[in-house]
């Protein structure tokens, strides 16, 4: 597990655990975002921060701040679909 | 006939949903803007003409949930309970989604649902769906919500009819959806709050306070109910997390795990994920290089056009100004009304249109670059920059505009959601060098950094003219949100919707909207201050003999023609001028209306403020010409050069002169007379003859920060539905430029010592 903002560009993570200001968390939650689904890193601001992310249909863009706090682990198709 | 009965119809959506274009579709031309005391929200509101019903159609902002965290955030909630004493509880809620991201939209939709209001959910873009392949089953997703679903295309007018049957029947029975169950262990800690704090305390407010930590409706609730309710809360959410519903987990978990079951079979997307448009055009978009450079070239173009293809109206309603005024001028007869007519009135209102092409080009601007969706990706390029200051990528485009002009730049920190980023950017833009400014440091330049200096030095100067701006400007951004704006930092997460093709009408409504209400609500202080000011500068209009002034100049400017009349017709024939009168007498006749103008001027009641205050100015270098020359420019900036022109005794010189190309010969020698006027007027006095360019650094600098514009403090008071903003910019500013002012010269000054 690492945090979302550890992740490169055109990596899959999966969602483990949201940790946080409580209104970005929240923020984060009415987005979707919950623990167990799959994002797409889609890159990083050309000054390095905010990051883009797609969940699902949507795209995301927040700072690394911000998703510092969110706890993924990489992801691909072969992957088992449990949380560790 | 029956007559139609008055129906409340609220419409709720998430941003992006299209909601805007359902809005203008329902309510066409009929809309006006309603205002909440303390908030920065405007709600609009439309009417709609049915057979049956009359609908009082509200907008409310887009919006992601019904969580408020913000004051301005909770006046949805406030209008959706029926809370606002100006507004009924809505009869039936339109909820419209995309659909395209209909199991994230849903999600607000089932938190309208505890409102225990009737629900009609529009689903929007159906042609964008039916294009990625999407198949929707509308009558099991209704049946399955317990809300009529009406299948919309809000651009096109495709199923409005629909939507208005199911909303007017919707009403007639008058039933709420059932709202989404929570876990058990919730439902019963919310029954024992509610026995604690009473009936009073809707059960809506009471779940949300339980399920939004810290959010505005606990801190509301806490207020009225004390705050044995906060360790309640408090207590409720521990118990809460211990049995597997941590909050606010437990609602996206429960909601979205509805939403999904619900969709279940409801939904058929083809199994591999089509590459969109979208994902194609933010590969360049937000590239690293060619998403930087695009983003540069937009906003050099949006800079352009405002800064540039806005002159030829601007002009246009220059050149119309003169024309009225001119009229009056000869068709009234002499006295203070026909000044208070052409110098008050006419310039007021012009001064007022003087803005409308910018604000109408840059508004079309962002209302493209909105609608397509582009601006969110603007912020997002430029949000690092701007976080450094602690604002975020949205401050970037208002502060970009106020460059060409504050007033307009002001008006587009309503891109901005967030109150205490908006207001903060509202504050710094006044420091942004804008356009106004550049008649003034054109004319200090030109008169005392030209000649005898490096060709360079007049270019450098400028720009660091410029640089202040941009650097205090940040400054005092990271200041305020330390100290006055201090608050929970805003969540900067940002949805990239999709792109789209903007719509011309929508477009031209920003468009529209924009300029009315500045004209309307900013336009009115802006007249009064340049009335106030004309009034200050017009009285006494009698010298210490009691004659009139503007007698004495309409006399002085008669023995001009007089004299000319003598002359012959060819002036250039010098032999015939000494034949007559000798030059000196002739220099004098000449001078006499402009050497009167000035002495009214000196001994007008602002002149006489400005006389009494320079001790005040002296610090700066400044006598009392330059502080009532600054005085008189409250209400614009570029006023100081034509009130330097009346004092300097060089006539009122049009400040278009200094920096354009000269259309008038005549213009361009009075703003050279000015230079020129300036520099030998200096020169005989101890203090600016030994220290001219300390003098002139000081003024300029000062113009740098000062907020010496009355359309700027009069947006402001518009924009934060406040007198405190404005008079707290206005101070600020004005100390700051004081300050720097000061020490410019002061600096100057011993440097100068120094070096000779």
């Amino acid at each position: 597990m690492r945090p979302l903002s550890a992740f490169q560009r055109g990596e899959y993570a999966r969602i483990c655990q949201l940790s946080g200001p409580i209104g970005v968390v929240q923020r984060l939650y009415e987005l979707g975002l919950l623990e167990g689904q799959v994002v797409e890193i889609l890159g990083f601001a050309p000054l390095g921060d905010p990051m883009e992310i797609r969940l699902g249909a949507t795209r995301l863009c927040l700072r690394k701040a911000d998703a510092a706090g969110v706890l993924a682990e990489p992801y691909s198709d072969s992957q088992a679909h449990s949380c560790s | 006939m029956t007559t139609p009965r008055t129906l409340t119809v609220a419409l709720v959506g998430n941003p992006n949903t299209g909601k805007s274009t359902l809005f203008n579709a329902l309510s066409g031309l009929r809309q006006r803007v309603g205002n909440y005391p303390g908030v920065t929200v405007e709600l609009k509101k439309g009417t709609v003409r049915r057979k049956d019903y009359i609908w009082e159609l509200i907008d409310l902002p887009g919006t992601y949930s019904l969580a408020p965290r913000s004051p301005d955030e909770m006046v949805a909630v406030d209008v959706l309970l029926g809370r606002h004493s100006h507004e009924a509880a809505p009869d039936v809620i339109i909820s419209i989604v995309d659909a395209t991201h209909l199991e994230r939209h849903l999600y607000l939709t089932t938190q309208l649902f505890d409102l225990g209001r009737p629900v009609v959910l529009a689903v929007n873009m159906i042609d964008l769906a039916a294009a990625q392949g999407l198949k929707i089953d509308y009558e099991v997703l209704s049946q399955r919500l317990g809300v009529p679903v009406v299948p919309i295309q809000a651009n096109k007018g495709i199923g409005l009819t629909e939507l208005q049957q199911a909303v007017e029947s919707a009403a007639a029975k008058g039933s709420p959806p059932p709202p989404v169950s929570f876990p058990q262990p919730l439902e019963q800690e919310l029954a024992q709050l509610q026995a604690c704090v009473g009936e009073a305390v809707p059960p809506f407010l009471l779940r949300r306070a339980l399920l939004d930590i810290g959010g505005s409706v606990e801190n509301d609730l806490v207020a009225r109910c004390g705050a044995t309710l906060r360790q309640q809360l408090q207590a409720a959410r521990e118990r809460l997390s211990a049995v597997q519903c941590p909050i606010p987990a437990v609602e996206a978990r429960t909601r979205f795990g509805y939403i999904r079951s619900v969709l279940q079979g409801v939904v058929t997307a083809p199994s591999q994920r089509l590459r969109t448009w979208t994902d194609r055009a933010d590969q360049v978009l937000t590239h690293r290089l060619w998403g930087t450079l695009i983003f540069l070239i937009l906003m050099f173009l949006m800079f352009q056009s405002i800064f540039r293809w806005a002159r030829p109206a601007m002009d246009l309603i220059d050149s119309g100004r003169e024309a009225v005024g001119g009229a009056i001028q000869s068709g009234m007869a002499e006295g203070p009304l026909r000044s208070l007519l052409v110098d008050g009135v006419v310039k007021g209102v012009g001064a007022v249109l003087i803005f409308l092409p910018q604000i109408v080009i840059l508004f079309g601007f962002i209302a493209i670059l909105e609608d397509c969706g582009y601006m969110a990706r603007a912020a997002f390029l430029m949000d690092r920059l701007m976080s450094r200051c602690g604002l975020s990528g949205k401050s970037f485009i208002p502060l970009l505009s106020s460059l060409a002009c504050a007033v307009p730049g002001i008006l587009a920190t309503r891109v901005i959601e967030n109150a205490r980023d908006r207001l903060a950017t509202i504050l710094i833009a006044p420091l942004m060098s804008c356009s106004a400014r550049l008649p003034v440091y054109v004319l200090l330049i030109g008169a005392f950094l030209r000649e005898g200096y490096p060709s360079w030095l007049p270019g450098v100067v400028l720009f660091v003219m410029y640089l202040i701006g941009f650097t205090v400007a940040p400054l005092v951004a990271w200041t305020l949100k330390r100290t006055l704006l201090r608050g929970e930092t805003p969540t900067f997460v940002l949805e990239l919707p999709p792109y789209r093709r903007p719509q011309l009408r929508l477009v031209l409504r920003r468009m529209y909207d924009a300029g009315r209400a500045f004209v309307v609500r900013a336009g009115t202080i802006i007249l009064a201050s340049m009335i106030l000011v004309w009034a200050l500068l017009y009285f006494p209009d009698t010298d210490a003999f009691g004659r009139s002034y503007p007698q004495r100049i309409a006399e002085a400017e008669a023995a001009i023609e007089e004299l000319q009349k003598q002359l012959p017709q060819d002036p250039s024939s010098s032999e015939a001028n000494s034949t007559r009168r000798d030059d000196h007498t002739t220099a004098q006749i000449l001078a006499e209306p402009r050497h009167l103008m000035a002495e009214w001027k000196r001994q007008s009641w602002l002149g006489r403020v400005g006389q009494w205050l320079e001790p005040v100015f002296q610090p700066l270098g400044w006598d009392w010409k330059l502080g009532m020359a600054v005085l008189a420019s409250f209400p614009a900036r570029e006023v100081v050069v034509g009130t330097l022109g009346l004092i300097y005794e060089v006539g009122d010189v049009d400040p278009a002169a200094i920096t354009e190309e000269p259309s008038e010969e005549g213009e361009h020698e009075q703003a050279a007379g000015l230079m020129h006027a300036l520099r030998q007027e200096w020169s005989s006095d101890p203090l600016r003859g030994r220290y001219p360019v300390a003098v002139a650094l000081s003024l300029m600098v000062f113009f740098a920060l000062c907020c010496q514009c009355a359309s700027t403090l009069a947006v402001i008071r518009r924009e934060t539905h406040s007198w405190f903003w404005p008079v707290f910019t206005f101070v600020y500013m004005t100390t700051l430029a004081y300050v720097a002012a000061l020490l410019t010269f002061q600096l100057g000054a011993a440097l100068t010592d120094c070096l000779t």
